[in-house]
């Protein structure tokens, strides 16, 4: 394109009547509109990368896994945010020293993802389903009290906000989830993806004011619970270590009344699928 | 109108000589047993013996059983498994990849996270047997990131089956080497989609493919892929244990088997049921107790809020693929979800909407913007603002998002909004009762429908 622009194309307005843009419009202060604080328009991207000191072996041990290290990435950014509870700058360029990407790449796939955190997470995320079933059965009742009951000042915590210093002892993340596949225990919450089933808004404050005071209750369904950056950890694929905890995550309780009720009544009342023929061989193909 | 809340039919009342039982246990038979998830519980009951059948067989022999079985995918789309499996090349010049699809989040579903959590050996060794039959030496679970118990369980399972040398190398002294990645998505829900999961697992935006190529030509890696459901998966011992025709004895001809009905919302007891595909819902009812506090039926969803809603006049709907079809909705993931009468149609249709435009995962107009676009008309008429020319608004966007997103996203977007106004057109209006006396917003310019006001 050179300067033969009339600029009629935006309805007779200076801008593109110039050469170029800038010469039209002049500089803008960046920094001076912005609606965003000055030190989060990062313009030199050199983060210190030491926090994930710990973390090199097993971002190592990610890549292994797969025939293509790119594939390690969604796990590796799990894994981060075990150690930041978010996925900042910093995660962001480790994630791409480490898989040999540019840091753009591994933006581009951190933003798209709803379980990463670009704001630092509490000591426990609390997500209440608000997809239309759980909501018909009080979903949005529980997330609408939750909200006001974390709230500070007379202002509802919102979507991803959080109560407390974030990742400090007591300090929960509020957010509303899409469907978490447990609608047959309806309304559901989970706190940091362990299962709490069945809530209501009664139940949810207590759940919220438990873990605020420090506590754990335990899920419905899920392991003994910990705190966002453990899960996060797992995510990761790296579990606990110590094999009596090992066993206590994955023992923990997954049956529900609801889950076996098919199964129970089946077995109340003598049904059951036909059984197996005597012999059932595998039906015989031509040889190639 | 039927009373939903007093079934006709009694189950158990009628001839059961070749007729199976109500509720078959296939799938969920072990869910009862103590640690059901462990590795010796799992071979007490039958575990690990149909993956020493399957390789005493050829790979072809496990096709060909699959295929007589008529298993047809469990993850919605009904494809038939045996068929897929065989459009995997013969020979090996690249390596095969079997991946199962365990991002379960249709609004509604919540059948395999159980199966994961108190069965996953049944998974494991279905991906054994599946990854033998179509010569895949490496195969991923791609489990949604919010569902960390079955994560755990399956990475468990992992473990107690490669010690006990029903995964790694040589299995069972075969020959046949598999290694299973559990591999944590993130949160999208576009990644059930098996393209879209494809290049997240491949550590990119979860966005969908054009296809062809399909996966089986040129999927992970661009090597040669299978995707399956985890219930399609873990149908697969049971099969070589019992044979097609034992498979048969359940289902209907051309939906054979039993499937996992998961049944939500106003009823007295939700829950799991495993029943003989062609199961109706108002057998579905009569199992969870009927209606909670015999509040009347309204609406329902055959398989997710993907599949058009119906109402109390479809309690005879045969659920099986053909069936649902039939009566103008899809079975999907039979994901039966139980609105009663006090649930606002518009209202759940705006919701689901917010669901399909906060998912979108924005690569093809059609969808990013149609969803916008239908989500901004519903919470304007639900605000009470709406005019009976959004109706129609609300249709034409949706004729122009079915068929043409480059994806299921879409088409399933517009089935809530187009089945809705179908059955309860009279909802839709109700909400621009105060508007209608109006006459210049009745026929507001459509430029400016949608436009938040």
């Amino acid at each position: 394109m050179t300067g033969s622009n009339t600029g009629s194309t935006y309805g007779g307005s200076s801008v593109g009547a110039g050469t170029t843009h800038q010469e039209t419009v002049g500089d803008t202060d960046v920094l001076g509109i912005s609606p965003v604080a000055a030190e989060h328009l990062v313009t030199e991207f050199v983060e210190d990368l030491s926090v994930f000191d710990g973390i090199v072996a097993k971002a190592r041990a990610i890549v292994l896994r797969y025939p293509d290290s790119r594939s390690a990435l969604l796990p590796m950014l799990h894994l981060v945010q075990s150690v930041e509870g978010r996925v900042s700058q910093a995660g962001i360029q480790f994630c791409a020293a480490q898989l040999d990407l540019a840091p753009a790449e591994v933006s581009a796939v951190a933003t798209f993802y709803t379980m990463y955190k670009r704001k630092t997470c509490g000591e426990h995320l609390v997500s209440v389903c608000t997809n239309t079933l759980c909501a018909a059965l009080g979903g949005d009742d529980i997330y609408n009290k939750l909200g006001e009951h974390l709230g500070e000042d007379g202002k509802k915590l919102g979507h991803n906000e959080t109560v407390g210093e974030p990742g400090a002892p007591g300090s929960v993340t509020l957010e509303h989830a899409e469907c978490l596949a447990a609608c047959d225990l309806g309304p559901v919450i989970q706190v940091n993806y362990e299962y709490f089933d069945n809530q209501t808004a009664d139940s949810a404050v207590a759940l919220v004011d438990a873990l605020r005071a420090g506590e754990k209750p335990a899920p419905t369904r899920g392991a003994p619970l910990r705190d966002f950056r453990t899960a996060e950890l797992e995510l990761a694929g790296f579990w606990p270590e110590d094999e009596a905890d090992y066993r206590a995550s994955v023992d923990g309780p997954s049956a529900a009344v609801e889950t076996l009720r098919g199964a129970k009544l089946a077995e109340d009342r003598g049904w059951t699928a036909k059984p197996y023929p005597a012999k059932a061989p595998l039906p015989e193909v031509e040889k190639k | 109108m039927t009373t939903p809340n007093t079934p006709s039919q009694n189950p158990t009342a009628e001839p059961t000589i070749n007729k199976p039982a109500p509720v078959t246990p296939v799938l969920t038979k072990r869910w009862l047993s103590p640690t059901s998830w462990s590795l010796k519980t799992y071979e007490q009951l039958e575990g690990y013996s149909a993956l020493r059948k399957a390789l005493g067989g050829t790979p072809e022999q496990i096709v060909e059983l699959v295929k007589a079985s008529g298993l047809r995918g469990r993850g919605g789309a009904g494809f038939p498994a045996g068929v897929k499996w065989s459009f995997m090349p013969p020979n090996e010049d690249k390596p095969h990849y079997l991946v199962i699809n365990a991002d379960e989040g249709e609004p509604g579903t919540c059948k395999d996270i159980p199966l994961m959590m108190a069965d996953p050996h049944s998974l494991i060794e279905g991906c054994v047997i599946a990854s033998y039959a179509m010569r895949a030496h490496h195969c991923f679970i791609y489990v949604r990131g919010e569902a960390l118990h079955c994560i755990r369980r399956l990475n468990a399972a992992v473990r107690e089956a490669k010690a006990a040398g029903y995964l790694g190398r040589d299995i069972l002294g075969s020959g046949f080497d598999l290694e299973i990645v559990v591999h944590a998505g993130a949160g999208a829900y576009i990644c059930g989609e098996e393209t879209a999961l494809l290049d997240s697992l491949e550590g990119r935006r979860g966005q969908p493919r054009l296809k062809p190529p399909f996966p089986a030509a040129a999927g992970l890696y661009g090597a040669p892929t299978t995707i399956n459901n985890v219930e399609t998966i873990a149908s697969v011992p049971f099969i070589v244990n019992g044979g097609a025709d034992w498979f048969r004895t359940m289902g209907t001809e051309k939906s054979p088997g039993p499937k996992i009905y998961s049944i939500s919302g106003h009823v007295t007891n939700p829950g799991q049921f495993e029943a003989p595909l062609g199961t109706t819902l108002r057998e579905l009812l009569e199992m969870a107790g009927g209606m909670k506090d015999g509040v009347p039926l309204k609406f329902w969803t055959p398989g997710g809020s993907s599949t058009p809603m119906f109402t109390a006049e479809h309690l005879d709907v045969p659920l099986d693929f053909e069936g649902a079809a039939g009566a103008g909705s899809m079975l999907g993931t039979t994901a039966v979800m139980v609105f009663n009468e006090t649930v606002s149609v518009p209202w759940a249709v705006m919701k689901w909407s917010q669901f399909y435009e906060h998912e979108s995962c924005g690569k093809c107009t059609p969808c990013r913007e149609g969803t916008y676009w239908l989500t901004g008309i519903l919470e304007r008429m639900l605000d009470g603002k709406g005019t009976p020319g959004d109706i129609d608004t609300l249709l034409d966007i949706c004729d122009n998002i079915l068929g043409r997103s480059f994806c299921a996203l879409g088409d399933g977007a517009v089935s809530p909004i187009t089945s809705g106004i179908k059955y309860f057109r009279d909802e839709f209006l109700a909400l621009c009762a105060k508007n209608t006396g109006d006459q210049n917003a009745a026929t507001a310019s459509p430029a400016l429908a949608g436009a938040h006001s």
